[in-house]
């Protein structure tokens, strides 16, 4: 087994991401506040069940409320305004988790082919689910 | 060597108290939220896309009482952990204050996370 070696100081992708980790973990307990209050706001209180308010609240797409006593979903659920919320939600989500399973996994990796692999496997899945989670988005 | 040393389930015996637990939760709740959100995320695809039985019988399972019990605890607590570790790593200072500062967490953790699994219990309970 070889020994690891020490990061460097100064700009690189462990100093990026670790900036990056608070940001987006500050960014998505925001979003997630807006969702909880918007939902709320479009008259949550009468209409949802507790489980369908949290689906709500951290990813706020109309098929996460599709089974609750909602008259019209249109006007204040399914529109433009939430379709962006969604999105930063997607992105800021998807990107913070899959950075902290590439923290994970090379927390039992030296530097190697291995661990080139695994960013790439990493990477590749979330481009995957990008895709994916912006597909459900626009098509619902 | 000092790096040349077997982890793996000896971390378990590692004393390292209320911190530890919560390093170790952390991690345990950070997999569990990519694992199973991505994997409803896929399933709502499969569902939305090509009417799936398979997604849909992952969304039932997901969307099921004692499933979501435990994907708001990990939600939840891995919400409020990270924001201890943005607020102990921004005032540094206040990393004397640790212990203290997890037993913080754990009470704002219960009240939270009670009151939510609290009314989805009774709502299920009186089934409205």
């Amino acid at each position: 087994m070889s020994t690891r070696t020490v990061v460097q100081v100064g700009f690189n992708l462990d100093f990026a991401m670790w900036i990056f980790t608070r940001i987006s973990g500050i960014t998505l307990i925001v979003l997630a506040i807006t969702g909880m209050v918007g939902a709320f706001w479009l008259g949550a209180r009468i209409q949802m069940d507790v489980a369908t308010l949290m689906r709500w609240t951290f990813f706020p797409n109309p098929n996460h409320v599709i089974n609750s006593d909602i008259p019209d979903l249109i006007p204040g659920w399914a529109n433009a305004y939430w379709q962006i919320m969604q999105m930063m939600i997607v992105f800021f989500g998807v990107t913070h988790g899959m950075n902290g399973l590439r923290v994970v996994i090379e927390d039992y990796l030296t530097e190697s082919w291995w661990r080139t692999f695994w960013r790439g496997l990493i990477f590749f899945l979330w481009l995957f689910m990008m895709i994916l989670a912006v597909y459900v988005i626009l098509a619902s | 060597m000092a790096l040349r040393r077997n982890v793996g389930l000896k971390g378990l015996k590692y004393r390292g108290g209320g911190p530890m637990l919560t390093w170790e939760l952390h991690r345990i709740s950070g997999i569990s939220i990519a694992v199973f959100i991505g994997l409803h995320v896929f399933a709502s695809f499969l569902m939305q896309q090509f009417g799936s039985d398979f997604g849909t019988t992952m969304n039932i399972v997901y969307e099921s009482l004692y499933f979501q019990i435990f994907i708001f605890f990990v939600v939840i607590w891995h919400g409020l952990n990270g924001l201890r570790i943005i607020i102990l790593d921004t005032w540094p200072r206040l990393i004397e204050y640790q212990h203290e500062v997890t037993w913080l967490q754990w009470v704002i953790f219960i009240v939270i996370y009670g009151l939510t699994v609290f009314i989805m219990v009774m709502r299920t309970i009186s089934g409205s």
